[in-house]
Protein backbone atom coordinates (compact mmCIF):
# COMPACT_ATOMS: atom_id res chain seq x y z
CA UNK A 1 0.00 0.00 0.00
CA UNK A 2 1.00 3.22 -0.83
CA UNK A 3 0.43 6.93 -0.27
CA UNK A 4 1.80 10.22 0.02
CA UNK A 5 3.46 10.93 3.53
CA UNK A 6 3.36 15.22 2.61
CA UNK A 7 -0.19 14.84 2.96
CA UNK A 8 -0.25 13.98 6.65
CA UNK A 9 -0.65 16.66 8.55
CA UNK A 10 2.33 15.59 10.64
CA UNK A 11 4.62 15.81 7.72
CA UNK A 12 3.85 20.01 7.37
CA UNK A 13 7.36 21.81 8.56
CA UNK A 14 6.42 23.47 12.01
CA UNK A 15 8.79 26.36 11.29
CA UNK A 16 7.71 29.95 10.54
CA UNK A 17 11.33 31.37 10.27
CA UNK A 18 13.15 31.87 7.03
CA UNK A 19 14.67 28.65 6.13
CA UNK A 20 18.24 30.82 4.15
CA UNK A 21 18.94 32.48 7.29
CA UNK A 22 21.76 30.41 8.79
CA UNK A 23 20.93 29.19 12.77
CA UNK A 24 23.03 28.91 15.57
CA UNK A 25 21.88 26.13 18.36
CA UNK A 26 22.96 26.97 21.94
CA UNK A 27 22.49 23.94 24.54
CA UNK A 28 23.96 23.79 28.46
CA UNK A 29 24.20 20.05 29.06
CA UNK A 30 24.02 19.83 33.16
CA UNK A 31 23.57 15.94 33.25
CA UNK A 32 25.19 13.28 32.85
CA UNK A 33 23.40 10.04 33.40
CA UNK A 34 22.75 7.61 30.55
CA UNK A 35 19.09 8.56 30.53
CA UNK A 36 19.75 12.35 30.32
CA UNK A 37 22.66 12.19 27.84
CA UNK A 38 20.66 12.12 24.76
CA UNK A 39 18.69 14.67 24.56
CA UNK A 40 21.94 17.24 23.71
CA UNK A 41 23.33 14.96 21.86
CA UNK A 42 20.33 13.88 19.63
CA UNK A 43 19.70 17.81 19.10
CA UNK A 44 23.01 18.62 18.78
CA UNK A 45 23.44 16.02 16.22
CA UNK A 46 20.37 17.09 14.30
CA UNK A 47 20.76 20.73 14.39
CA UNK A 48 24.70 20.30 12.81
CA UNK A 49 22.75 17.97 10.57
CA UNK A 50 20.46 20.61 9.28
CA UNK A 51 23.18 23.06 8.80
CA UNK A 52 23.02 24.49 11.84
CA UNK A 53 26.18 26.37 13.78
CA UNK A 54 25.42 23.99 17.12
CA UNK A 55 27.45 24.53 20.75
CA UNK A 56 27.35 22.47 23.51
CA UNK A 57 28.31 23.43 27.14
CA UNK A 58 29.32 20.72 29.55
CA UNK A 59 28.83 21.59 33.08
CA UNK A 60 28.58 19.80 36.57
CA UNK A 61 27.67 16.71 35.64
CA UNK A 62 27.00 17.14 32.04
CA UNK A 63 31.00 17.34 32.27
CA UNK A 64 31.91 13.57 32.35
CA UNK A 65 29.90 13.39 28.92
CA UNK A 66 33.27 14.61 27.77
CA UNK A 67 35.84 12.10 29.29
CA UNK A 68 37.82 9.78 26.98
CA UNK A 69 36.57 7.24 28.59
CA UNK A 70 32.77 7.70 28.50
CA UNK A 71 30.85 5.58 30.71
CA UNK A 72 27.32 6.96 31.50
CA UNK A 73 24.50 5.18 33.51
CA UNK A 74 21.38 5.52 35.09
CA UNK A 75 19.74 4.75 38.28
CA UNK A 76 15.59 3.92 38.42
CA UNK A 77 15.97 5.26 42.01
CA UNK A 78 14.90 8.44 42.29
CA UNK A 79 12.99 7.94 38.82
CA UNK A 80 9.63 7.23 39.43
CA UNK A 81 8.35 7.40 35.57
CA UNK A 82 11.24 4.85 34.43
CA UNK A 83 9.83 1.73 32.29
CA UNK A 84 11.17 -0.87 33.87
CA UNK A 85 11.06 -3.40 31.02
CA UNK A 86 13.07 -6.03 30.05
CA UNK A 87 14.77 -6.09 26.50
CA UNK A 88 14.55 -9.67 25.56
CA UNK A 89 12.15 -13.01 26.07
CA UNK A 90 8.39 -12.80 24.42
CA UNK A 91 6.72 -9.95 23.01
CA UNK A 92 4.42 -10.38 26.04
CA UNK A 93 7.12 -10.42 28.85
CA UNK A 94 8.85 -7.13 27.33
CA UNK A 95 5.50 -5.42 27.61
CA UNK A 96 5.62 -6.00 31.38
CA UNK A 97 6.45 -2.88 33.37
CA UNK A 98 7.66 -4.86 36.27
CA UNK A 99 7.27 -3.19 39.64
CA UNK A 100 9.99 -2.80 41.44
CA UNK A 101 10.19 -1.49 44.80
CA UNK A 102 12.00 1.55 45.84
CA UNK A 103 14.25 -0.70 48.69
CA UNK A 104 15.45 -2.56 46.28
CA UNK A 105 16.60 -0.06 43.62
CA UNK A 106 18.97 1.34 46.46
CA UNK A 107 20.61 -2.41 46.37
CA UNK A 108 24.19 -2.74 44.82
CA UNK A 109 24.57 -3.52 41.56
CA UNK A 110 20.73 -2.70 40.66
CA UNK A 111 22.41 0.55 38.87
CA UNK A 112 24.82 -1.47 36.87
CA UNK A 113 21.84 -3.94 36.05
CA UNK A 114 19.50 -0.96 34.86
CA UNK A 115 22.16 0.67 33.18
CA UNK A 116 22.90 -2.95 30.71
CA UNK A 117 18.93 -3.42 30.52
CA UNK A 118 18.46 0.45 28.76
CA UNK A 119 21.61 -0.08 26.90
CA UNK A 120 19.80 -3.54 25.54
CA UNK A 121 16.77 -1.79 24.70
CA UNK A 122 18.08 1.34 22.99
CA UNK A 123 20.34 -1.37 20.81
CA UNK A 124 17.13 -3.14 20.00
CA UNK A 125 15.05 -0.48 18.77
CA UNK A 126 18.01 0.87 16.81
CA UNK A 127 19.17 3.91 19.02
CA UNK A 128 22.53 5.20 18.56
CA UNK A 129 24.96 4.51 22.02
CA UNK A 130 26.02 7.74 23.47
CA UNK A 131 29.59 7.19 22.71
CA UNK A 132 28.57 6.87 18.75
CA UNK A 133 25.82 10.00 19.38
CA UNK A 134 29.11 12.19 20.66
CA UNK A 135 31.19 10.97 17.92
CA UNK A 136 28.70 12.06 15.39
CA UNK A 137 28.26 15.14 16.90
CA UNK A 138 32.10 15.70 16.84
CA UNK A 139 32.19 14.61 13.55
CA UNK A 140 29.54 17.31 12.54
CA UNK A 141 31.23 20.35 14.10
CA UNK A 142 29.88 20.56 17.33
CA UNK A 143 31.69 22.90 19.90
CA UNK A 144 31.99 20.82 22.54
CA UNK A 145 32.76 23.14 25.61
CA UNK A 146 33.65 22.19 29.07
CA UNK A 147 33.07 24.25 32.19
CA UNK A 148 36.25 25.70 33.44
CA UNK A 149 34.74 26.04 36.63
CA UNK A 150 33.46 22.86 36.88
CA UNK A 151 36.90 21.26 36.14
CA UNK A 152 38.46 22.62 39.27
CA UNK A 153 35.46 21.85 41.44
CA UNK A 154 35.50 18.26 40.46
CA UNK A 155 39.20 18.21 38.96
CA UNK A 156 39.21 17.29 35.84
CA UNK A 157 42.28 17.96 33.16
CA UNK A 158 41.68 19.57 29.70
CA UNK A 159 43.85 16.34 28.57
CA UNK A 160 41.05 13.69 30.38
CA UNK A 161 39.07 15.31 28.04
CA UNK A 162 38.12 14.32 24.31
CA UNK A 163 40.85 16.80 22.49
CA UNK A 164 38.00 18.21 20.00
CA UNK A 165 36.94 20.05 23.29
CA UNK A 166 36.98 23.66 24.01
CA UNK A 167 37.58 25.07 27.87
CA UNK A 168 35.17 28.26 28.19
CA UNK A 169 33.10 29.96 30.89
CA UNK A 170 29.58 31.54 31.75
CA UNK A 171 30.76 34.06 29.72
CA UNK A 172 31.94 32.75 27.07
CA UNK A 173 28.80 30.76 26.83
CA UNK A 174 26.33 33.46 26.74
CA UNK A 175 28.79 35.34 24.43
CA UNK A 176 28.04 32.27 21.71
CA UNK A 177 24.06 31.85 23.18
CA UNK A 178 23.24 35.45 22.34
CA UNK A 179 23.30 35.29 18.78
CA UNK A 180 21.79 31.75 19.09
CA UNK A 181 17.96 31.44 17.93
CA UNK A 182 17.38 28.08 19.93
CA UNK A 183 18.89 28.01 23.56
CA UNK A 184 17.97 25.10 25.76
CA UNK A 185 19.27 23.90 29.13
CA UNK A 186 18.98 20.22 29.96
CA UNK B 1 4.39 3.41 -8.59
CA UNK B 2 6.94 6.67 -8.91
CA UNK B 3 9.33 7.09 -11.92
CA UNK B 4 12.08 9.40 -9.67
CA UNK B 5 15.32 8.25 -10.88
CA UNK B 6 17.72 8.38 -7.88
CA UNK B 7 21.52 9.21 -8.31
CA UNK B 8 22.22 7.36 -5.00
CA UNK B 9 20.30 5.49 -2.62
CA UNK B 10 20.93 5.84 1.52
CA UNK B 11 19.11 2.58 3.65
CA UNK B 12 18.08 3.91 7.44
CA UNK B 13 16.09 0.65 8.28
CA UNK B 14 15.93 0.29 11.59
CA UNK B 15 17.83 3.53 12.96
CA UNK B 16 15.85 5.38 14.60
CA UNK B 17 15.99 9.59 15.23
CA UNK B 18 18.79 11.39 15.05
CA UNK B 19 20.66 8.97 12.94
CA UNK B 20 18.22 9.28 9.56
CA UNK B 21 18.96 12.67 9.61
CA UNK B 22 22.56 13.03 10.05
CA UNK B 23 23.46 9.72 7.16
CA UNK B 24 20.88 12.23 5.10
CA UNK B 25 22.84 15.17 5.61
CA UNK B 26 26.18 13.35 4.93
CA UNK B 27 24.82 11.63 1.64
CA UNK B 28 23.55 14.51 -0.27
CA UNK B 29 26.82 16.12 0.23
CA UNK B 30 27.90 13.34 -1.82
CA UNK B 31 25.95 14.08 -5.07
CA UNK B 32 26.02 16.81 -7.37
CA UNK B 33 23.81 19.80 -7.41
CA UNK B 34 21.00 19.19 -9.28
CA UNK B 35 20.89 15.39 -8.46
CA UNK B 36 18.50 13.33 -6.70
CA UNK B 37 19.03 11.23 -3.28
CA UNK B 38 16.78 8.20 -2.33
CA UNK B 39 16.24 7.56 1.04
CA UNK B 40 14.33 4.39 3.13
CA UNK B 41 13.72 4.45 6.68
CA UNK B 42 11.40 2.79 9.22
CA UNK B 43 11.30 5.32 11.77
CA UNK B 44 7.91 6.31 11.90
CA UNK B 45 9.28 9.54 13.46
CA UNK B 46 11.22 10.03 9.82
CA UNK B 47 8.53 11.86 7.65
CA UNK B 48 8.30 15.10 9.49
CA UNK B 49 11.97 15.17 10.39
CA UNK B 50 12.85 14.76 6.61
CA UNK B 51 10.50 17.22 6.01
CA UNK B 52 12.31 19.44 8.18
CA UNK B 53 15.39 18.62 7.47
CA UNK B 54 14.74 19.47 3.82
CA UNK B 55 13.38 22.69 4.78
CA UNK B 56 16.27 23.87 7.21
CA UNK B 57 19.00 23.04 4.18
CA UNK B 58 17.27 24.56 1.60
CA UNK B 59 16.97 21.03 -0.51
CA UNK B 60 14.41 20.29 -2.16
CA UNK B 61 11.91 17.27 -0.90
CA UNK B 62 10.46 15.91 -4.69
CA UNK B 63 8.43 12.68 -3.22
CA UNK B 64 7.78 10.71 -0.28
CA UNK B 65 5.45 8.25 0.50
CA UNK B 66 5.01 4.90 2.58
CA UNK B 67 5.11 1.27 1.25
CA UNK B 68 4.42 -1.21 4.06
CA UNK B 69 6.36 -0.34 6.39
CA UNK B 70 9.05 2.11 4.88
CA UNK B 71 9.07 5.39 4.28
CA UNK B 72 10.62 6.30 0.76
CA UNK B 73 12.40 9.64 0.49
CA UNK B 74 13.38 11.46 -2.72
CA UNK B 75 15.41 14.87 -2.38
CA UNK B 76 17.29 17.07 -4.84
CA UNK B 77 20.43 18.84 -4.17
CA UNK B 78 19.60 22.39 -4.30
CA UNK B 79 23.02 23.94 -2.63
Amino acid sequence: MQYAIRNQPSAKSMSKSDPNAPKRLAIIASKGTLDWAYPPLILASAGAAMGWDVAIFHTFYGLPLLLKDLEAEVSPLGNPAMPMKMPFGPDGFQKINWPIPTAMMATPGFNALATTLMKQTFKNKGVASIPEMRAMCVEAGVNMIACQMTMEVFGFKKEDFIPECTVGGAGMFLDYAADAEVQLFI
Amino acid sequence: MTTLQADKELDCSGMLCPVPVIKTSKAIKEIQVGQVLKMISTDPGAPPDMVAWARQTGNELLDSHQEDKKYIFYFKRLK
